[in-house]
């Protein structure tokens, strides 16, 4: 690659001024700027350059621009049905003793079958018992004049936190609201019912009301003097429109024992079931917002409530998206951000490996090339056996060393770039010894030692320096290699830890089939980084060697 | 000629005592060992004796109550009398369950290492004879990148690729769900369909250095002086390819050659593991992270043994190749 096609006829109009054999005519450039010159010249080098600067500025100045922080996690709002309560219709008989009377099961099944038969009397243990049916399905039972029990499929229920009711109060309110019910009134304004089969409930509705419309439609006791009025849901309530019982034959239970159901949700299941709506909305007396489904369970006869919430759950591989371009990992962690953070992770320790091997290795190499003899030998054995001693397999027995340990995953990293800078310098050391040898019988050494300079003087001023080129391939290239062994033991679990990204564990996510199979956007950028970078420098490794090596560029 | 190999024959015994050493050492040092774990677990049976009783008899049944160097002798003399031991973590000797796994990371390492010479030497052959073209540029940016090819992440790409993808190889393992099924044709078709995505990871991984090897000194040679002469006699340029400057590029491949011996018998450690292949290289990782001392040190010395035959081998060779070598 001779330079003449490239000399502009510019140039060679000015250089025309000097004679022939001027030096001026030869433009003489400093090693450096030759070396650069040959280095720009090689393509894959240009682009191996650009590979290195892009990824640098990806992992150093992207993490800074990034919004969010390498550990950073996301959540999302997933719906969770949870059941509720259920809702089961009574459809046989339910016995309530009067307050101190004693109506055991044999009675019951002995009333049972009087009213079946529609006797309305029964005998029992030499007791005799009267059946009265003041309502329809109510059955007040009595003894001797003294009512002992009444039989109903409605139950009374009072509102969470009032007192159980009076006997008579529930007899009283039965057979109101049994005979109301039978005469088919429409007096309260019950929970609007929308078109979707929706109840609505709100909270804090006119009781007062609601209480005066029921009086209005005649659908009002007397018990003890005190007048109650009453719905068509079946709630009782006094004068001041305040609910003092529920009359239902719906039984709600809570499937939460630490649940109570309020009162008006209460009403609303109720009214949803006789309408058939499937939805409730209810807007709790807190103000939150809850939907209830209810389903029928035709086997078991129970009305199913399972209320929808929304929780809050790490936004765990979640797809590409505006806020996360590559999704996010199995931690809910932007994945851009960490693949950025891994990157920087990845290059730090390679050039902290690189930098002690190389430290070592001109130390041992410049003193072993420098001063032979027995020293030259003992260091070269000590390299035979590094060269000998299996470097992986090592670095796995150490990596799971420091598993049983539980290092710090900081403590842990700095480990792991000591071991890999020890295990690494023999080979510099080689290669400095062996440059050194054939540079320390050439002239300029001897001069040195004739203008009597000293030894540490001599090497690292004279000797050194002519290292360079060599030692800067060399690394260059160890530092592709190192990002690789680093990003296999991370990968295996054995390097970088969480919380700290590295390439190499986060392509570790494929040890899980379902993400390899499933989340490309996990694994595949940060496979491409990974072999990005190390193309990078070994495309500028190759690139420096050849430029270094005026032979190799002919 | 003699005494040279007796001296380095010395000199790599000594080398292996001091690595045996350092890997004995390590082991001994692991602060959780595979002992530890199996007290632990035995004393946790009910009605079993306590963890440090446990610790103790395990410990003097497997010598570890001894000093480290006075434990290291006893292994050395084991060792050299042909008692390598029980492996710990697969409860066999240590020879058998070796003897059991050789073959396959034997077979599929020798396998990938003829695919990527055959590959290879063509190439980088191709690439120096025609430096700075197209072809060129190509070969060393696909060698290069086959160095820059993480093993794991091709592996995982292979594996998306034609496991999940296209369903044509099992995903791990070396043998099928219906292995007894079959015949001894159909067992042996199913060993190698399980071996084809390893192996071709093997050869993508080892492809690149030694193109680029190649390359380097193909060059090299095309560069000397004789080759000058060869072409100034006006022999046809293949005849100054393949007879002059081939034949003298095989030299330095002779180093390539030896210095992929120990790999051959090792086994690819991370190859292996990735496909979970039941080679040396898995069963290592295996014994390796479990903290089976006598399989690892078994395994360890082996491999050291077979890296400083082959280093002498390279050597001995070199000299039988190259004259020049055997004069100096």
């Amino acid at each position: 690659m001779s330079n003449d096609k490239n000399v502009k006829p510019a140039d060679q109009a000015e250089e025309q001024e000097y004679s022939l054999n001027d030096d001026r005519r030869v433009r003489v450039l400093s090693p450096g700027a030759l070396i650069a010159k040959r280095f720009f010249r090689n393509r894959l080098a240009v682009v191996g350059l650009v590979i290195l600067v892009a990824m640098f500025v990806f992992s150093f100045i992207g993490g800074l621009v990034s919004p969010y922080g390498q550990d950073q996690t996301f959540s999302t709002t997933t719906q969770l049905n949870t059941q509720y309560a259920g809702i089961t219709e009574t459809s046989s008989l339910r016995y309530n003793a009067a307050p101190g009377a004693e109506f055991g099961a044999l009675v019951q099944s002995s009333a049972n079958t009087a009213i079946n038969s529609g006797a309305t009397s029964f005998e029992r243990n030499g007791v005799s018992y009267t059946i009265e049916s003041p309502a329809s399905d109510l059955y007040v039972i009595s003894s001797g004049g003294q009512v002992v029990a009444y039989a109903s499929t409605n139950v009374v229920s009072v509102p969470s936190g009032s007192q159980a009711l009076p006997f008579d109060f529930q007899i009283a309110a039965i057979t109101a609201i049994s005979n109301a019910s039978a005469t088919e009134d429409t007096g309260a304004d019950a929970p609007e019912v929308t078109e979707d089969g929706t109840v609505v409930v709100e909270e804090g509705g006119d009781a007062a009301a609601d209480a005066a419309d029921a009086q209005a439609a005649g659908n009002t006791f007397t018990v003890d003097g005190q007048t109650y009025s009453f719905d068509d849901s079946g709630n009782v309530m006094d004068a001041s429109g305040t609910i003092v019982a529920m009359v239902s034959p719906f039984v709600i239970s809570a499937s939460d024992g630490n649940t109570a159901i309020p009162d008006d949700l209460r009403t609303a299941l109720l009214t949803a079931i006789e309408v058939d709506a499937s939805e409730v909305d209810y807007t709790a007396a807190d103000g939150s917002e809850h939907t209830y489904t209810i389903t029928y369970d035709a086997y078991s006869r129970v009305y199913n409530v399972t209320e929808t919430t929304s929780n809050m759950v790490y936004d765990r591989y979640a797809s590409p998206s505006p806020e996360h371009w590559l999704g996010t990992d199995g931690n809910g962690m932007d994945m851009l951000t960490r693949l950025m953070y891994g990157g920087r992770v990845s290059l730090i320790i390679g050039f902290i490996v690189v930098f002690i091997a190389a430290g070592l290795g001109v130390i041992m190499g410049g003193i072993s090339g420098y001063f032979g003899g027995w020293v030259d030998n003992l260091i070269m054995r000590i390299v035979d056996i590094f060269y000998c001693l299996p470097s992986m397999p090592i670095i796995i027995i150490l990596g799971s060393a420091m598993d049983a340990m539980r290092l710090d995953p900081w403590v842990r990293m700095i480990y792991l770039m000591l071991i890999l800078g020890f295990l690494s310098w023999p080979s510099i050391a080689r290669l400095v010894r062996g440059q050194i040898l054939s540079l320390r019988e050439q002239e300029f050494m001897l001069a040195t030692e004739a203008t009597g300079i000293s030894v540490p003087h001599r090497i690292i001023r004279h000797l050194i320096p002519n290292v360079m080129p060599q030692l800067i391939v060399s690394c260059t290239m160890s530092l592709g290699s190192t990002i690789i062994m680093e990003a296999t033991l991370s990968f295996l679990g054995l390097g970088v830890k969480f919380p700290f990204a590295s390439w190499g564990n986060i392509i570790s996510d494929v040890n899980n089939a379902f993400v390899m199979t499933n989340y490309w956007f996990i694994w595949i950028p940060a496979g491409i980084c990974l072999m990005l970078a190390v193309l990078g420098f070994n495309f500028v490794g190759d690139g420096l060697r050849d430029a270094f090596d005026p032979k190799m560029n002919r | 000629m003699r005494t040279y190999i007796v001296k380095r024959i010395g000199i790599s015994v000594i080398i292996l005592l001091c690595v045996t050493f350092i890997i004995y050492g390590l082991m001994r040092a692991l602060p959780q060992s595979y002992v530890e774990t199996m007290a632990m677990q035995l004393s946790q049976a009910p009605g079993a004796k306590s963890f440090d009783e446990w610790m103790a008899q395990l410990n003097a049944q497997y010598g570890l109550d001894l000093p480290m160097p006075i434990g290291y002798v006893t292994w050395l003399g084991d060792f050299l009398t042909g008692n390598f031991g029980d492996s710990w973590k697969f409860n066999v000797p240590v020879i058998t369950e070796f003897a059991n796994t050789i073959g396959i990371s034997f077979a599929m390492g020798g396998i990938a290492f003829v695919l990527s010479t055959v590959i290879a030497v063509p190439l980088g052959i191709l690439a120096a004879t025609h430096q700075y073209s197209k072809s060129d540029y190509i070969i060393s940016a696909l060698a290069l990148a086959g160095i820059s090819l993480p093993t794991f992440f091709f592996a995982t790409l292979l594996k998306l690729i034609f496991s999940v993808g296209l369903g044509w190889f099992d995903l791990y393992g070396l043998m099928g769900r219906d292995f007894a099924q079959l015949d001894a044709v159909g067992q042996v078709l199913d060993m190698i369909n399980h071996m084809i995505m390893p192996v071709v990871t093997l050869t993508v991984i080892q492809i690149g250095s030694l193109m680029r090897y190649t390359r380097t000194n193909m060059l090299e040679v095309l560069n000397a002086d004789y080759i000058r002469t060869a072409r100034t006699k006006g022999l046809p340029e293949s005849k100054v390819i393949y007879k002059h400057a081939f034949r003298n590029t095989l030299i330095p491949l002779v180093t390539v050659i030896g210095g992929s011996l120990p790999g051959l018998f090792s086994g690819a450690l991370i190859t292996e593991t990735l496909f979970m292949i039941p080679g040396t290289g898995y069963t290592s990782y295996q014994a390796m992270t479990g903290g089976d001392i006598p399989y690892t040190m078994f395994f360890l010395t082996f491999i050291a043994i077979i890296t400083l035959l082959s280093n002498l081998l390279t050597d001995i060779l070199y000299a039988v190749v190259d004259p020049r070598v055997r004069i100096s």
